[in-house]
C-alpha cells in the first residue's frame, strides 16, 4: 500500500513561505514526478512527505493513518538521495542491511533479502566493497537497495541521477522505470530534468514556487497544459510565445506554438534563419520573424537549412496554443 | 616542475630549516647522554668522572622509578579518558544550534590559552584548597568536611587540572570532525529507523575515529612530560604519590643535585616515550590512513 494524501501542507522557514497551502493525492503504485524550476520547493515538498521536516500547518495522511507528526523511521518510506548518503565506513553489505538490522531482523534473514536485493540491481559482485570504491553507478543502485530491502510503503527520489553522466542517467532511468514496474510500488521521484519527467511518470505535478502549477499524465501536460508556466516547462526545445497583433488575430493575449509543429517551407509567415543547429536526427532554427520576433523551430533531420536563408513558416490551427490575459490557457 | 635543477634548489633552500632543527634536537640530547655516563654532581665540580652505566643502573633500582612510570601511565590514560570522552559529549553539544554559539565556543577553547603554572595554582588555591577552596566550602555548605584534594588524592587531583586544561584541544578537534558529518547520512539513518544511539554508534563514532587518533597522539606527546602542574600543587608528594618521570628526572639533577643520575632518567625517559609510541602506532595509527 501506498496512498499519500497532503491536505493544505504549508512550510514556512523562518518567515520565508517556502510551500503555501498544497493538496496533493497520490495513489497507490503510482510513479509521481515532481518538476519545477530550481528553487520551486521540490526537495522541500518530498522532506515534507518523509518526516525530515516539520510541517508548519495541514495534514499528511500515509495509507488512511495520519502521520503529520509520526517521525520518518514510522513512516515507512525509504529515500533516495541524490548524494546517495550511503554509509562510507560500512561495506555495501552493510549498508544495504542496515535498514533491517536496525529493524532487529535476524541474520538469516536478513543475509537473504541483501542477496536478493543485489541480485535484482546487479551489485553481488560488490558486496563487500566500501562505497569509496564503487562507481557514481553502482552507489547509486546501492542506495536504492538499500531502499528496497525495506519493501517500504513508497520510494522517495531526490534527483538520484543528477551526478551521473548522460549516458548513465538515461540507463539508470530506464533501470527505476522497470524497477518500479516490478515492484509496482508507489514512487515519488524529484527532477527538474523534463526528459526525465516525461519518459518516467505516471503523474507529473509541476511545481512553481511551492504552487502547483498542474497535476498530470505527461501527455496530458503536453498537449493540455492549463497555464503559460507549464506549457513554456513541459517540451523541449521551448514552446514558442507570440504577443501583439498576431496573437490578437487568434483572439487571445499570447499564442503559444511549439518548435516541431512549425512547418517550414510555405505559409504566411516569413523570417530569416538566425541560427541553426544541426543535431542530424533535427535542426533547431532561431528564426527572425518580421512583426512577430524569434522562433525556434524543430525541423526533423537534415534539410540544408543554414544561416542567413530566408523561408517561409507556418503553424497549423489545430496546433496553436491560445492563453489569456492572466495567462491561463483558453 | 621537477627537474634536476629545481630540485637541488630546493634541497638548499630548505637545508638551512633542516640543519638548525637537527642540531636543536641532536645538541641537547648528544651531551644528555654524555652526562649520563659520567659521575657528574653539582656540589662536587670539576670532579667528574667516567661511571659507565652505573647512572642507568642507580635510578632504575630506586623505588621511585616504578612508581614514576605507573604515575606517568596513570597520568596519561587517565587525562586521554576524560578528555576524549568529554570532548566528544562537549563537541556534540556545541554542534547543536543555539543562540550565542559563537561566545560559546570561544569560552569553551579559553582554558586552553591559560599557562600550566596559572592554571594549576588557581585550581591549587582557589577550588581545591581545604580552607579556602571553593569545593571546601560547597562541601561546608551541605555540612560535609571539606576533603583535601592534594594531599589526599594528589594523582587524581593532577589528572583533573591537567584534563581541563587539554578538554579544549579535544572539543576543537572533535567538534570540527563533527561539523563535517554528512547531513544527508544522518537523515537517512533516521529514514532507515535507527535511532539517536544508534546514529551515534553507527555513523558520528566512525567518523569521528580519526580525529580521536589525532587527539590521542598530540596529547600522549606533551602528557608524557606534564611537569608544571606537578611542581606548583603537590610537588611530586606526598611521597611519590604524584612524581612522574619528568619530575623524578627533576629531582634526581636539580634537587639532588645529581646530573648524571638525572641524565640517565632522561634518557630513560626518551626510550620509554619512544615504546609508547611505537604501541600506539602499531595500535591506532592504521586509523589516519585514508
Ligand atoms: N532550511 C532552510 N531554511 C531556509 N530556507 C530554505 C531551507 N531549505 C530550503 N529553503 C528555501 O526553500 C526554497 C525551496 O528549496 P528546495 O531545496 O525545496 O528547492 P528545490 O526545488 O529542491 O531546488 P533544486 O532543484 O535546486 O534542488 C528555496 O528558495 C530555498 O532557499
Ligand atoms: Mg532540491
Amino acid at each position: 500500500m501506498g496512498n499519500i494524501t497532503l491536505s493544505a501542507v504549508t512550510k514556512t522557514f523562518g518567515d520565508v513561505n517556502v510551500i503555501p497551502p498544497l493538496d496533493l493525492q497520490i495513489n497507490d503504485g503510482e510513479f509521481v514526478v515532481f518538476v519545477g524550476p530550481s528553487g520551486c520547493g521540490k526537495s522541500t515538498l518530498l522532506r515534507l512527505i518523509a518526516g525530515l521536516e516539520d510541517i508548519s500547518s495541514g495534514k499528511i495522511t500515509i495509507d488512511g493513518r495520519d502521520a503529520t507528526d509520526a517521525a520518518p523511521a514510522e513512516r515507512r518510506l525509504a529515500m533516495v538521495f541524490q548524494s546517495y548518503a550511503l554509509y562510507p565506513h560500512m561495506s555495501v553489505r552493510k549498508n544495504i542491511a542496515f535498514p533491517l538490522k536496525m529493524a532487529k531482523m535476524s541474520q538469516a534473514e536478513q543475509d537473504k533479502k541483501v542477496e536478493n536485493a543485489a541480485r535484482i540491481l546487479n551489485l553481488t559482485n560488490y558486496l563487500d566493497r566500501r562505497p569509496g570504491q564503487l562507481s557514481g553507478g553502482q552507489r547509486q543502485r546501492v542506495a536504492i537497495g538499500r531502499a528496497i530491502v525495506r519493501e517500504p510503503a513508497a520510494f522517495l527520489f531526490d534527483e538520484p541521477l543528477s551526478n551521473l553522466d548522460a549516458a548513465l542517467r538515461v540507463t539508470m532511468r530506464q533501470e527505476i522505470s522497470e524497477l518500479h514496474q516490478s515492484l509496482k510500488t508507489t514512487m515519488i521521484y524529484v527532477t527538474h530534468d523534463q526528459v526525465e519527467a516525461m519518459t518516467m511518470a505516471d503523474k507529473i505535478v509541476v511545481l512553481n514556487a511551492g504552487n502547483i502549477e498542474q497535476v498530470g499524465s505527461p501527455l496530458e501536460l503536453y498537449h493540455k497544459p492549463r497555464n503559460l508556466f507549464v506549457a513554456g516547462f513541459i517540451g523541449s526545445p521551448k514552446m514558442n510565445f507570440i504577443t501583439g497583433a498576431e496573437a490578437a488575430k487568434h483572439g487571445c493575449t499570447t499564442l503559444g506554438v511549439r518548435p516541431e509543429h512549425v512547418e517550414v517551407g510555405h505559409g504566411d509567415w516569413e523570417g530569416v534563419i538566425g541560427l541553426a543547429e544541426h543535431l542530424g536526427s533535427d535542426t533547431f532554427l532561431k528564426v527572425q520573424v518580421a512583426g512577430i520576433g524569434d522562433l525556434t523551430v524543430r525541423v526533423p533531420g537534415e534539410r540544408g537549412l543554414h544561416h542567413g536563408q530566408t523561408v517561409r513558416l507556418h503553424a497549423p490551427a489545430d496546433k496553436l496554443y491560445r492563453f489569456d490575459a492572466s495567462g491561463m490557457a483558453m | 616542475m621537477a627537474t634536476e635543477h629545481s630540485r637541488t634548489a630546493a634541497r638548499l633552500m630548505v637545508s638551512p630549516a633542516v640543519i638548525l632543527l637537527f642540531l636543536w634536537m641532536i645538541v641537547p640530547l648528544g651531551m644528555t647522554i654524555y652526562f649520563s655516563f659520567l659521575r657528574y654532581n653539582l656540589l662536587m665540580p670539576g670532579m667528574e668522572s667516567w661511571t659507565g652505566f652505573d647512572n642507568y643502573y642507580y635510578f632504575l633500582v630506586q623505588p621511585a622509578f616504578g612508581a614514576a612510570l605507573l604515575n606517568t601511565l596513570l597520568l596519561v590514560g587517565g587525562v586521554l579518558l576524560i578528555t576524549v570522552i568529554g570532548g566528544i559529549l562537549l563537541a556534540l553539544l556545541l554542534d547543536q544550534p543555539f543562540k550565542g554559539q559563537g561566545i560559546v565556543r570561544v569560552m569553551v577553547i579559553a582554558p586552553f590559552f591559560v599557562m600550566p603554572t596559572v592554571s594549576a595554582l588557581v585550581w591549587k588555591n582557589m577550588f581545591m584548597n581545604p580552607v579556602n577552596g571553593m569545593f571546601a566550602h560547597i562541601a561546608k555548605t551541605f555540612g560535609f568536611q571539606p576533603f583535601d584534594f592534594l594531599s589526599h588524592a594528589p594523582l587524581a587531583s593532577i589528572i583533573v587540572i591537567v584534563a581541563w586544561s587539554w578538554l579544549p584541544f579535544a572539543t576543537l578537534i572533535l567538534l570540527t570532525a563533527l561539523q563535517s558529518l554528512d547531513r544527508e547520512q544522518m537523515e537517512a539513518a533516521e529514514m532507515d529507523g535507527a535511532s539517536w544511539l544508534n546514529r551515534f554508534i553507527y555513523l558520528t563514532l566512525p567518523h569521528l575515529t580519526r580525529s580521536i587518533t589525532v587527539v590521542v597522539l598530540i596529547q600522549t606527546i606533551f602528557l608524557l612530560s606534564v611537569f608544571a602542574e606537578i611542581l606548583v600543587t603537590t610537588n611530586g608528594g606526598p611521597g611519590t604519590a604524584s612524581t612522574n618521570l619528568p619530575y623524578l628526572v627533576y629531582q634526581q639533577s636539580l634537587l639532588n643535585y645529581d646530573v648524571g643520575g638525572g641524565s640517565a632518567g632522561g634518557i630513560i625517559a626518551v626510550i620509554l616515550a619512544n615504546i609508547v609510541a611505537f604501541f600506539l602506532m602499531r595500535m591506532i595509527g592504521k586509523n589516519l590512513e585514508s
